[in-house]
């Protein structure tokens, strides 16, 4: 029921298939399967309430902190079933990292922000390392020039447009292979949504990408790879231009033409 | 706030164009009015509030000022005679009272006191007198080749008609003493250090002071990990189901059951189960542990349900386990919440007195606790015992003896705020 557009052979990182999830009674997705590769920014969008978060979320297993949240079909990362009994859900976020709508920083500094993830998970044998691995983090998410003299300062007094890439630099700095971003931009002024924007474009290729938006101009800017989700299903799944330029589905096209979302 | 914002336009619209501008201007003043009123009222409360507190304090500094006072016979030594033997070495160990005794040193005293005082005023010293005499030799034994002057306490008598109490012949004969200078009173230093007695001139307050840091510690020791643990299980793991929901409603009504039943609770449990313990501030801390702790559960549960979902997540989304998302972000967050109900919580407990009567810290224990499992008295039960004595003296100790409650209250709570204080800077 879902329209795949033609795409080039690519190995997949992260492959689901049939991915269905309850909220108690209620279906919040039906039978999603996609393929998703570390060449591309993979973009989902379609109107509110429409599972694309949930099916975000299933990547990283989130939604296993909601109760009522029920799981069925099958995710691989890398050819390894994430469902699996067994499977560590810490070592899985440790590989599949997130990024959340609104900008969460531990209100703690800027430096232990970053260095939170590598202390957990003992990625930094000392002092000097961790160090290291802060600025990197930081640089790599286009913030050190801004925070450099004032790492103890508290992550928390930044902008909204700074916490996000403070949030960015905590992803990357645990050294993801996914990072998952959830409406990013969706708190944020055009100019930090910009640098978002930019910043994305520059992780494309080193990381798998997935981003969650509402907006289709930025799935269009950002992404290489575009799926439609409405009510609960994947309508239709292609290359971004081809989404855009000629949906095959009239409710892609009635969305992205702004008849409704 | 919502629906008179709305409707005050639509009201003021047609009406100022029937009743002009003047119409305006008056529901304008009114609602400046009403303001200025309400503002009026809530400094009118907190100043009456104020007032209150200044009346309290100030009766009770009045009072309990001379609780931490008393009457004192000055009475001339003269040591030179040798009629008191004792080897100054000797002084230093445990007998050297006894040895004192021996020598003859009570009658001493009592002999100067009479030659000081007059054969009336001077039978009425302390029993306890000539044992601080004998303190204060040993503490300096180059007097016993000098003529001095020492302080010591008088009767319970003579101190009350010091006042202006009782008999009429002690009461001339202490004016006369006052005028000459010889009777006075004078800061008890003592009163801090001793433990209860039966006469208002000897007691102290170091025994009920340190049975309640005693018991206090034994109950902070016990609600405070037990509490915060079993609020994060109930925030954080514990599933919403029937018996949770149990739980919570048994922890609320907990809060609320009367103190007294918490007694009840210790005596027949606790002290069943460990008879030899009676009046011991470890029953007592563990029975008051039983009524903090719900305090702690729901404040704790309260300030962990206000720290933002976000920040779970964010912990979770870069690879923390449930237990580090615990410790490492919501803890820290709930802390300054958490330390509040424990605040108000050991405040509570520590004016208990209603509990600590049903397990026997009503006795009279004369020497300070040495340890957790000695028999102790606490200080509101001590004020509640004081209170109750038919002798006048006792009222000035009660008094000091709650300033000393007081204190020891601002203290705690002066401790939890800059702890608190210091929880909330660290980012």
């Amino acid at each position: 029921m879902t329209t795949y557009h033609e795409l080039d052979p690519v190995e997949a990182k992260i492959s689901a298939r049939d991915v269905s999830v309850f909220y108690g009674e209620k279906q919040a997705l039906d039978s999603v399967s996609i393929d998703i590769a570390t060449q591309y920014v993979t973009a989902f969008i379609g109107p509110s309430g429409c599972g694309k978060s949930t099916f975000l979320r299933t990547l990283n297993r989130m939604n296993d902190t909601i109760a009522s949240a029920r799981f069925e079909g099958e995710i691989k990362l890398d050819g390894e079933d994430i469902y699996r009994s067994g499977m560590d859900v810490v070592q899985l976020r440790a590989r599949v990292g997130m990024v959340f709508q609104k900008p969460n920083p531990f209100p703690k500094s800027i430096y232990e922000n970053v260095a939170y993830g590598p202390r957990i998970h003992g990625l930094a044998a000392g002092r000097s390392e961790l160090d290291a691995i802060v600025e990197r983090s930081l640089k790599r998410a286009g913030l050190w020039e801004e925070v450099k003299d004032r790492l103890s300062d508290s992550g928390t007094a930044l902008s909204g447009g700074q916490q996000q890439r403070l949030c960015i630099a905590r992803a990357i700095a645990v050294d993801p292979e996914v990072i998952l971003m959830d409406e990013p931009c969706s708190a944020l002024d055009p100019i930090a949504t910009a640098k978002i924007e930019e910043l994305i474009s520059e992780l494309k290729g080193n990381y798998a990408i997935v981003i969650v938006t509402h907006s289709m101009q930025q799935a269009a800017r950002v992404s290489q790879r575009t799926a439609f989700f409405h009510l609960g299903k994947m309508v239709e799944y292609g290359k971004t231009s081809d989404i855009f330029t000629t949906p095959r589905e009239e409710r892609t096209k009635d969305y992205i033409t702004g008849r409704y979302g | 706030m919502n629906s008179p914002a709305q409707a005050s336009p639509r009201d003021a619209t047609p009406a100022m164009s029937a009743l002009g501008p003047d119409h305006a201007d008056r529901r304008l003043r009114r609602r400046y009015a009403a303001e200025r009123r309400f503002r009026a009222l809530g400094l009118a409360a907190i100043l009456f509030s104020g007032a209150m507190l200044c009346f309290l304090l100030f009766d009770m500094a009045a009072n309990g000022i001379n609780g931490f006072k008393r009457a004192e016979l000055t009475v001339e030594m003269d040591f030179t005679t040798g009629v008191l033997q004792v080897d100054p070495a000797q002084l230093e160990g445990p007998e050297s009272e006894g040895l004192l005794e021996g020598a003859g040193l009570k009658d001493m005293v009592s002999l100067a006191a009479v030659r000081t005082a007059g054969e009336i005023a001077g039978a009425e010293l302390a029993d306890t007198a000539w044992r601080e005499v004998g303190r204060k030799i040993a503490a300096d034994p180059g007097m016993l080749n000098r003529k001095v002057a020492l302080s010591v306490p008088v009767s319970d008598d003579l101190a009350a008609a010091v006042r202006g109490d009782g008999d009429p012949v002690l009461r001339k004969e202490a004016a006369r003493l006052a005028a000459e200078g010889k009777l006075h009173r004078a800061w008890d230093w003592g009163f801090l250090a001793r433990g209860d007695a039966t006469s208002p001139q000897e007691v102290g307050i170091w025994g009920a002071l340190k049975g309640s840091i005693l018991t206090m510690l034994v109950t902070l020791a016990l609600a405070f990990p037990i509490g915060v643990l079993s609020a994060v299980y109930l925030e954080e793991y514990a599933p919403r189901n029937r018996w949770t929901d149990m739980i919570e409603v048994s922890i609320n009504n907990l809060a609320a059951v009367p103190s007294i039943i918490f007694g009840l609770l210790g005596l027949a449990v606790f002290l069943w189960l460990f008879p030899n313990w009676r009046s011991a501030p470890l029953i007592g801390g563990m029975t008051l542990a039983l009524m903090t702790m719900p305090v702690i559960v729901i404040s704790g549960r309260n300030a962990i349900k206000a720290v933002p979902p976000s920040i779970r997540d964010a912990a979770l989304g870069i690879g923390a386990s449930r237990i580090q998302v615990v410790f490492h972000h919501v803890l820290p967050l709930a802390l300054p919440g958490i330390l509040t109900g424990t605040i108000i919580g050991m405040a509570r407990a520590l004016g208990e007195t209603a509990p600590l009567l049903m397990i026997g810290m009503r006795a009279f224990v004369a020497s300070p606790p040495d340890g957790l499992t000695s028999p102790s008295s606490v200080l509101p039960v001590q004020i509640f015992l004081w209170s109750d004595e038919i002798d006048r003296g006792f009222v000035e100790r009660t008094s000091a003896a709650i300033i000393v409650l007081l204190l020891f209250l601002l203290a705690m709570n002066s401790l939890a705020i800059y702890l608190r204080n210091r929880f909330e800077n660290r980012w």
